[in-house]
């Protein structure tokens, strides 16, 4: 299937692409558009003003995808939290994490295109994963 | 709502009508905020505009600098009281300013010296404890 988004990929759409391909749609394809009315009329918009995978009553794009599609992992949920706080920072969770995250993807999205910036955002989100998930296993952080 | 929009530190240009300086986190956290009006049955729009005169940019900016030096100026006076606290409270001050500092950074456009004062005042909170507790040992 086809995913749209908006160009200059940031947090919350890098985390939503991750998210997309490791729990929705294993074949998902993205492409960009700036405005909502320039989709292709086969592509699923997400994180772009006006689509229905996007920001609703305070929650973020990613937050939203938990939701459509009953993605109840507490570990995604883990990360939704940071992801939540990188790009909206109105400190509803507490995640310490999540201005160096937003750095991050700040630094990556000068100097690398947005395609790059979901590849590489796809393999700091795995690791993320599997970094949360041993934490909670185990109860602590882990290393 | 307007909670929000403080929280970003936008300057008020009028009755409802509010500005920050553009670029792309700007964009995107008033175009966020826009929608979650309209999504409450509520009027917003986003335009991305330039006063007609240079002087009208320096205004709202002086306005916007303005509002952060309160902001920093009470940070450091609270951190100046501090100075006095027990060693365990001053701690528990220092942590809370020093994450008051960096939310006033975060809506801090136009940094004034303040900014500077604000960091160095947590700091000497931060150095009065360790030179409390290295005397203590």
């Amino acid at each position: 299937m086809r995913w749209a988004t908006r160009t200059g990929v940031h947090i919350d759409r890098a985390a939503c692409a991750w998210l997309i391909r490791r729990h929705v749609d294993s074949e998902a394809e993205f492409v960009f558009a700036d405005d909502l009315a320039n989709v292709p009329e086969d592509a699923v918009p997400f994180d772009m003003r006006g689509a229905d995978l996007s920001h609703h009553g305070g929650d973020c794009t990613f937050e939203t995808i938990l939701r459509r599609h009953d993605l109840a992992d507490p570990v995604l949920w883990k990360i939704a939290e940071l992801v939540h706080e990188a790009d909206i920072d109105d400190e509803r969770y507490d995640a310490p994490e999540a201005p160096g995250l937003d750095v991050l993807l700040r630094g990556l999205s000068m100097t690398s295109s947005d395609e790059r910036v979901i590849e590489i955002g796809a393999a700091l989100f795995d690791g993320l994963y599997e970094y949360y998930r041993r934490a909670l296993l185990l109860g602590r952080p882990t290393a | 709502m307007w909670r929000k929009l403080e929280r970003l530190g936008v300057a008020r240009l009028g009755d409802g009508l509010v500005a920050l300086p553009a670029d792309a986190r700007t964009a995107e956290q008033l175009g966020w905020i826009a929608e979650q009006v309209i999504e409450n049955n509520g009027t917003a729009t986003v335009w991305t505009a330039t006063p007609a005169t240079a002087a009208q940019e320096q205004a709202i900016a002086t306005a916007m600098q303005a509002d952060r030096v309160l902001e920093y100026r009470a940070l450091i006076d609270q951190a100046g009281a501090a100075l006095d606290a027990s060693p365990g409270e001053r701690s528990r001050i220092a942590a809370r300013l020093r994450a008051e500092v960096r939310r006033v950074n975060r809506r801090d456009f136009f940094p004034p010296a303040e900014r500077e004062t604000a960091r160095q005042a947590v700091r000497a909170l931060v150095q009065q404890e360790e030179t409390e507790l290295e005397e203590a040992e």
